[in-house]
């Protein structure tokens, strides 16, 4: 990549406020949510709720806040491998924790 | 002999008036330097210091087991040295070994630039070092550790009363300065390098950094966690990896072991780098298969993160996750092979000499493969639940990391010394500083691997009679190591005033930091190179010497 295209790719996407009060709004309405929907009785579903809403709502910071939805694909890249290291982690653990009880061959 | 060395003539040769030692002076240019070659300085100077605490607790380890009962130190005195032992030599010294000193000094030089993305956080990457170093002291001094290098919990957390909290906080710290090195060689990697410098152009050094960074920068912080929950549950009791609170200690060593799984790779791999360099300098051919070998630092990076459970088969964790484990396990053994492999195609028909670095870069490869092909008996379940805990498991991991790592920094030090220095180490001297490291290894460590087939277990002070002739061995040997290791302290020490001067390409090398001066200039180029010529482009190296002289006459 040539200097100058490098320099245009760093040029920095200026997001209106708008979309950022918007992005804020969302955000204080997911906690709502996930105040709300504690006091359902869904039994185990009640954490993978509200981890759901925890999830999107990370999601918005990451792409919005954090800028990741306008930045270069490395960025997106490096966004990517957290989140692949941090699957990697929680999905091969639970293939103990899913599979202790079954007990041996 | 043959030998490649060139020198300049040693009645007119000078040290470059103007480089990075000499461009400022004082205490405070050197403390407060944003100069990578500096902060690797730093860096070497620290380690060394480090590394011989750990040495000195090493010594101390084998002169306890010289005789079967517990006699030169109490029990808990023995569980105190060998955890800081551990503690200091894996945390302080073998994870910044080689990025942080070499790697600092000659990633930006080998790319082309004129330093490290970020100057000042790798200083601060430094000074966390220090803090993360002193702090370990400062808990060894204070009254030891005895949790083991590992802090496994339930051990860690409920049941001794020692420096646990100072340790993990120390090893948190410790944990940045690692991750902010790692952060600082990606970008520059990715964004610095001099026009031309393609991927495919870089030294394989390069690379395997590359792929150790990636480890630093994504498997620390999962350790920094880990160390945190077991100082908030020794102190206020959350619960995380307490069964009567809902939690699972074993929990604890899947985080751990997430980290310091990878962590043996962000500590083999940049000497796997070191070994490239070193292996196609003293053949005088273009490493074999280049790109496999640069990939393979890669796959070892991404494989690493999926074997961490081979490091629990005996704790209680699944069958069947032991499986899948044991068989990802294999995995790793493919891109470590292909690197051996290619290393020994690389000095088939190479025009071989036997300067010291190629001596300590031979003595990695014998070592890393017996380490290697060892842990192929750990990472098989079945096999594992007889060895495991066992010196099996300690020789296997000294194989890799002393035999190892250890060499490939070593080798690492002397093949740079010139650049670094500007001046040449004692070459006799130290082709027998080599060999002795190299005998006085495997004195220490081929009879625990005896031993552990025999079952003797690790971490304990005393052990069966039955088992002194093979300890008695390891010691002996032992003493033969750290006179291995003194001696290179010693000439390269000397080597600073009276060793000869290098000038700027004493290896007839091929990679851009030994086209400038030695020791380079603070902003190491004159101008910023473009680069034409692959890795180890040999004949490109003829070429520019014949224009040299072309010029000059």
């Amino acid at each position: 990549m040539s200097e100058l295209e490098a320099n245009h790719a760093e040029e920095p996407h200026i997001v209106s406020p708008k979309i950022y009060a918007m992005i804020a709004a969302t955000l204080l309405i997911c906690t709502g949510l996930t105040v709300a929907a504690s006091y359902l009785e869904l039994g185990p579903w009640n954490a993978v709720v509200a981890l759901g809403i925890a999830v999107f709502k990370a999601t918005l910071v990451v792409l919005f806040f954090m800028h990741i939805k306008y930045s270069s694909n490395l960025m997106k890249l490096t966004v990517g491998a957290g989140l692949f290291t941090f699957l990697a982690l929680v999905g091969m653990s639970m293939s103990d924790y899913i599979s202790r009880a079954w007990g041996s061959f | 002999m043959s030998s490649i060395v060139s020198l300049p003539d040693q009645t007119t040769a000078r040290i470059p008036k103007r480089n990075y030692l000499t461009n400022e002076n004082g205490i405070l240019s050197w403390l407060l330097t944003g100069d990578h070659k500096r902060i690797a300085i730093l860096y070497l100077i620290s380690i060394t210091f480090f590394f011989f605490i750990g040495g000195a607790l090493a010594a101390l380890i084998r002169l306890e087991l010289l005789t079967p009962q517990s006699d030169l130190m109490a029990a808990d005195t023995y569980n105190k040295v060998f955890s800081m032992h551990g503690i200091i030599m894996i945390f302080l010294f073998l994870v910044p070994s080689v990025p942080a000193t070499l790697g600092n000094f000659l990633i930006p030089i080998m790319v082309g630039a004129k330093d490290l993305a970020f100057p000042k956080i790798n200083l601060l990457s430094w000074y966390l070092y220090l803090i993360g170093g002193g702090m370990t002291l400062w808990a060894m001094i204070s009254g030891g550790v005895d949790t083991g290098w590992t802090f496994t919990v339930p051990l860690s957390t409920h049941y001794l009363n020692t420096n646990v909290v100072t340790t993990g906080l120390a090893i948190f710290v410790a944990g940045f300065s690692s991750i902010f090195t790692g952060l600082n060689f990606i970008v520059t990697i990715h964004r610095m390098r001099a026009p031309g410098m393609t991927w495919f152009k870089l030294p394989l050094f390069v690379w395997s950094n590359y792929a150790a960074s990636i480890l630093m920068v994504l498997g620390t912080p999962v350790l920094a966690i880990t160390l945190v929950l077991v100082v908030l549950e020794r102190t206020i009791g959350i619960g995380v990896f307490d069964p009567t609170k809902g939690g699972d200690p074993i929990l604890f060593q899947h985080l751990f072991w997430f980290y310091s799984h990878p962590a043996v790779y962000i500590m083999i791999l940049p000497g796997m780098g070191v070994i490239s360099e070193v292996i196609s300098t003293f053949s005088r051919k273009r490493v074999f298969g280049y790109s496999a070998v640069a990939f393979s630092s890669v796959a070892i990076a991404v494989f690493g993160f999926f074997v961490w459970e081979h490091h629990m088969f005996i704790m209680g964790v699944s069958n069947y996750s032991t499986l899948i484990f044991s068989l990802l396990t294999m995995l790793v053994a493919v891109p470590s092979a292909i690197k051996i492999f290619n290393w020994a195609f690389t000095l088939y028909k190479g025009s071989i000499t036997f300067e010291t670095p190629m001596l300590y870069a031979f003595g990695f490869m014998g070592l890393f493969t017996i380490g290697g092909l060892t842990g192929v008996f750990l990472g098989s379940s079945g096999t594992d639940i007889h060895l495991t805990e066992t010196y099996f498991i300690v020789a296997h991991f000294h194989f890799v990391m002393v035999g190892g790592m250890l060499m490939a920094f070593l080798s690492g030090i002397h093949f740079w010394w010139p650049k670094m220095t500007g001046r040449m180490y004692p070459e006799k001297l130290s082709q027998l500083a080599a060999v002795v490291t190299f005998i006085g290894f495997n004195f220490t460590f081929f009879p625990q691997f005896l031993l552990g087939m025999l079952g003797m277990p690790r971490r304990y002070a005393a052990y069966p009679p039955e088992f002194q002739v093979l300890n008695v061995f390891s010691t002996a040997g032992a003493t033969i190591l750290g006179v291995g290791y003194l001696l290179p302290m010693i000439y390269l020490v000397w080597s600073l005033k009276y060793g000869q001067i290098a000038g700027n390409n004493p290896w007839q090398a091929t990679g851009l930091e030994w086209q400038i001066q030695s020791p380079p200039l603070t902003e190491n180029f004159i101008e910023i190179p473009v680069v034409t010529q692959d890795a180890y482009d040999y004949e490109w190296l003829e070429r520019q010497k014949e224009r040299e002289v072309t010029q000059v006459g």
